[in-house]
């Protein structure tokens, strides 16, 4: 579909996307202080992470094992043999004036990651995915100098890089989403997009369809787009960019293109919602990159290689299917479901414990995740143990309260330990359906109103309204604890003689 | 004997027998460093009050019979390019002028842990870089033997001070001969141990992959001592060895027998002083006397040695020195338009002419399109290196040859010519470029009467062999006791 429409727009949008990711390992990447956000500035820091004199860097295995862990979701070659390597520029927020990272030989490579995009899946190229330690951060905001603040210099920053597979704002959007999702399943960073533990780099150019041309088309420089630090400027960027690029090529269709044109940084422009040109990239950047003399290379055997794959769980998409396989449920409430690995959890616990998936899904879904939500929790920390639900779940599945009442025992459990049927009684909330109960309450609702049931026995048009009308009456002398199905049956028993 | 002229060994000795209080020894170095040290210039700070309130620590402990470390009371000095949490650490460039570093390198803790006292620091060319401490931004320091001539360097500080008896030993660091040759030209005894035999957390890095400290003394036993305690594996210096560390002193009077000298053919090509090579000569033949076989091999690759060295040192230099901005410590030039010009103008005025220089080379070699000339090639060059000393010490347990071309040169000789300076090194960058262990000692001096020093070289790691062969030299011979003749 997607494809079709850009085409007859005569381009189709080409994006790769690099992707810095923020560990989340208790120390920093090369010394032992706190990885932690939020702190008073330059509190979480040591001589190693100050950059000073004579100090020397020590790797963290965890987040090594992290990054690790990461590219083999990505299903990435994992190199037996990495090392580090050193990269040059000044800057006040970089203490060393370089950062230490990967160059020529990622920890992981040639790897990929399925997307579901509107219904379809697209498999999206990984190219590489490499570690570093992250810069501090420049403080503007002082009344006559700029600051340094290094807490953050030294954090683990995981980098994954896209092929340039991406080729529309869905598709840029459902990658970036993934991966947060996935380094969320596999607990390896919070992704907190206010702590800026995700941040974006697209790289967008338009393919030009041109039959006449021996490749058939040709691209538009490349626009790389630094620093965007929330979902909603990337899709921003992204529209913004092919809007402008197709704008480009049609005001100067042989002059705008990649083979005559050096690539371009711009930055965006987040109250002006416009990208807004920076520099041209005549060469390759001058990083003076050569191997770290401070830190030894980092071999991975097979054994440590099958401790980390141990510890992969299932991954979004796979458990995605299932649950759509397994349980019967439909897309959108497999995507909620599925969203968080927590979530996924709890539900499979909840069916665990007895309850129907569909009940059980309905209930997070309406209930579980709306008071998550109020909370700013999500659904498995509410305080509601899958036991629990599971009762709440078999409660409502056979007739033993109503779903407006399953809603309301939902939130009274919130606030008690009691189990959901000690709440139902209490509260009222049990269903009658008990026929001898009913059936007087039934018949004084016959009696009470001759012209609906009439109406209802004459099976013409108002006999539907009729009947609902008739139900009411009931339900509201019942107080709302009769069971809707069982009022139905004594009225259809008592007004038609059916059984 | 006058009391600074005792080894460690010796004055240790001393003060267990309580003849003798460290307080009395440390204050009496000081006043000789009073009296002599400003023609010398060895110090560039002295701790004073800390050396004496440790003296006396350590005597009280004595006084109260408990047990000490093997350098109780026993005063050193420490190159200024070794953070110590007290002073200054300075790596003699005005653009750490300032600095006080807020820890302790793992060597001086180490020392600490062995309740020695501490000096101050000692002179050094800026940040170790320098064969004749001449490059230093806060003063030459000048040789004990002849006040007219350099000490060597880039340890020439530490070397000065344990020659003029200024301190009883000293640790300096070791890049690309900046013991050793020092060492040579003051004749005291320097080694400089394998990469990773020794910790550089708290060395201010010049040449990462090269760097590595180590001990300067009057005798190789000193020596022994002072590698005992700084030796061992460091978690927080990845590079650092996890193997284990014998005890040097142990068996270090035991000669090696069978024992195999390789000596190369182009160690004696020219560029080498004559009476250099004769002293080296004989001294092999000494080593003949006792048994030893002199085995003649092969370095073909030496006459690249010096190459590879300056490449790879430079590109290693120009990346750690990178760190030195004026944003967080250190010089920051008054007034800048804004942080770039703070920059320029804080490397431009803190750094010195040769710091420089090197900074330039190394990141020219190590930019884009010049990287696989210059870096990648040198890199290679320097494993071949090294495959040619595994091969020859198949053949032999040690190689021998000199530690400089040449005896120490005048002040200001060499100074405006950089290319003839670097080939001060010739004889020593082998030993980095490879991570093995060498070490200079005394083997006599030049008509004029300056010192000459042999250098020796073993297996990685395999420092015990080492000294044991230089003890040999040392035990039959006297030119380590001999001493300068200091005016007052």
């Amino acid at each position: 579909m997607i494809q079709k429409n850009v085409t007859s727009l005569g381009y189709r949008p080409t994006i790769g996307l690099e992707i810095h990711v923020e560990l989340s390992t208790a120390s920093k990447m090369f010394c032992a202080c706190p990885n932690h956000f939020g702190d008073p500035p330059n509190t979480n820091v040591c001589p190693v992470c100050l950059g000073m004199p004579g100090v020397l860097p020590t790797m963290n295995r965890q987040a090594y094992e992290y990054a690790v862990l990461m590219a083999l979701a990505l299903n990435c070659r994992i190199a037996e043999f990495t090392k580090w390597d050193r990269k040059g520029y000044y800057y006040p927020d970089l203490p060393k004036n370089y950062q230490i990272s990967q160059y020529d030989l990622p920890l992981g490579s040639d790897g990929y990651i399925d997307l579901l995009v509107n219904g379809q899946t697209k498999r999206i190229g990984i190219t590489r995915a490499h570690l570093e330690e992250d810069a501090g951060k420049n403080v503007h905001d002082l009344p006559d100098c700029t600051g340094v603040d290094l807490n953050r210099a030294g954090v683990p920053l995981l980098e994954i890089v896209s092929e340039p597979d991406l080729n529309c704002v869905e598709e840029v959007m459902a990658y970036a989403r993934s991966m947060r999702q996935l380094v969320r399943y596999l607990g390896i960073s919070q992704a907190n997009m206010q702590q800026g533990h995700m941040r974006f780099e697209p790289n967008i150019s338009l393919w030009i369809f041109d039959d006449s041309e021996p490749d058939g088309g040709h691209y538009t420089p490349i626009i790389e787009v630094k620093n965007l630090n929330s979902f909603r400027s990337l899709e921003r960027t992204v529209a913004f960019e092919i809007a402008r690029q197709a704008e480009e090529w049609q005001a100067d269709p042989h002059g705008y293109r990649m083979d005559k044109m050096s690539k371009q940084n711009r930055g965006w422009d987040d109250v002006r919602e416009v990208t807004v040109y920076q520099r041209h990239k005549e060469e390759a950047d001058e990083y003076r990159y050569f191997p770290e003399p401070d830190l030894l290379p980092v071999e991975i055997d097979d054994a440590w290689l099958e401790r980390i794959k141990a510890q992969l769980p299932e991954l979004p998409i796979a458990r995605y299917a299932r649950f759509r396989e397994e349980f019967g449920l439909d897309e959108k409430l497999t995507t909620l479901l599925t969203s968080e690995r927590t979530t996924a959890d709890y539900f499979e616990a909840v069916i665990q414990a007895g309850a129907s998936p569909r009940r059980a899904a309905n209930l997070i879904q309406s209930q579980g995740m709306r008071l998550a939500n109020e909370k700013g929790t999500d659904v498995a920390e509410l305080g509601i143990s899958p036991q629990r639900l599971a009762q709440l779940c078999k409660l409502t599945d056979d007739d033993t309260v109503s779903a407006s009442a399953a809603a309301t025992i939902f939130q009274a459990m919130l606030e008690s330990d009691a189990p959901p049927e000690k709440i139902a009684s209490e509260r009222n909330l049990m269903q009658v359906s008990d026929t001898s109960a009913l059936e007087s309450i039934v018949a004084q609702v016959l009696a009470d109103n001759a012209k609906a049931v009439a109406d209802y026995k004459s099976g013409g048009k108002k006999a539907k309204k009729a009947r609902s009308f008739l139900l009411g009456q009931v339900m509201q002398k019942s107080k709302g604890q009769a069971n809707p199905k069982v009022v139905g049956e004594l009225i259809d028993r008592e007004v038609l003689g059916q059984t | 004997m006058e009391l600074h002229r005792l080894t460690i060994q010796q004055l240790a000795g001393e003060l267990a027998k309580g003849q003798l209080s460290s307080r009395q020894a440390t204050e009496h170095l000081f006043q000789r460093i009073e009296r002599h040290d400003p023609a010398i210039h060895g110090y560039l700070e002295l701790h004073q009050d800390a050396a004496l309130a440790q003296a006396d620590r350590i005597d009280k402990r004595r006084s109260k019979g408990e047990t000490l470390g093997p350098l109780a009371g026993v005063p050193l000095a420490i190159k200024d390019n070794i953070c110590i949490s007290h002073g200054r650490t300075t790596c003699a460039s005005k653009i750490l002028g300032n600095f006080q570093a807020p820890y302790e390198a793992h060597v001086v803790q180490a020392l600490n842990a062995a309740d020695a006292v501490i000096l101050g620091k000692t002179n050094l060319d800026e940040f170790a870089m320098g064969a004749s401490t001449e490059n230093s931004g806060f003063g030459v320091t000048r040789n004990p033997w002849n006040l007219q001539t350099v000490p060597g360097g880039s340890s020439g500080g530490s070397a000065a001070v344990v020659a003029a008896d200024l301190a009883y030993a000293a640790l300096g660091s070791d890049t690309g001969g900046s013991i050793r040759q020092p060492a040579a030209f003051c004749s005291v005894v320097g080694l400089k141990p394998t990469y990773g035999r020794v910790s550089r957390y708290g060395l201010v890095a010049f040449g990462s992959s090269l760097d590595q400290i180590g001990p300067i003394a009057k005798t190789i036993p000193d020596l022994a001592l002072l590698l005992n305690i700084i030796a061992g594996h460091d978690r927080r210096d990845s590079t650092s060895a996890d193997l284990e560390v014998g005890d040097y002193l142990a068996n270090l009077d035991k000669p090696v027998k069978p024992l195999r000298i390789g000596v190369a053919g182009e160690y004696f090509q020219e560029g080498l002083d004559k009476e250099i090579a004769q002293a080296v000569r004989q001294a092999l033949d000494f080593y003949a006397s006792l048994g030893a076989e002199i085995v003649d091999i092969s370095m073909p690759l030496n006459k690249y040695a010096l190459a590879v060295y300056y490449i790879v040192a430079t590109a290693e230099a120009s990346s750690n020195l990178a760190r030195y901005d004026g944003v967080r410590y250190g010089y920051r030039d008054k007034d800048p338009k804004d942080y770039i010009d703070m920059y320029y103008t804080s490397r431009a005025h803190g750094f010195g002419a040769e710091v420089k220089r090197r900074i330039m080379l190394g990141t020219y070699t190590l930019s884009a399109g010049y990287y696989d000339a210059y870096y990648l090639k040198a890199l290679k060059v320097r494993t071949l290196i090294r495959q040619d000393f595994d091969k020859a010490f198949e053949q032999v347990d040690c190689i021998a040859g000199p530690v400089t071309p040449t005896p120490p040169f005048r002040l200001g000789e060499k100074i405006d010519d950089p290319l003839t300076l670097y080939l001060s090194d010739v004889y020593t960058v082998m030993a980095n470029l490879t991570g093995l262990p060498a070490i200079s000692i005394p083997c006599g001096f030049s008509s004029a009467g300056l010192p000459i020093g042999l250098q020796l070289t073993t297996k990685a790691f395999s420092e015990e062999l080492l000294l044991r062969i230089a003890r040999m030299f040392e035990q039959a011979t006297d030119y380590h006791l001999q001493k300068p003749k200091l005016q007052s």
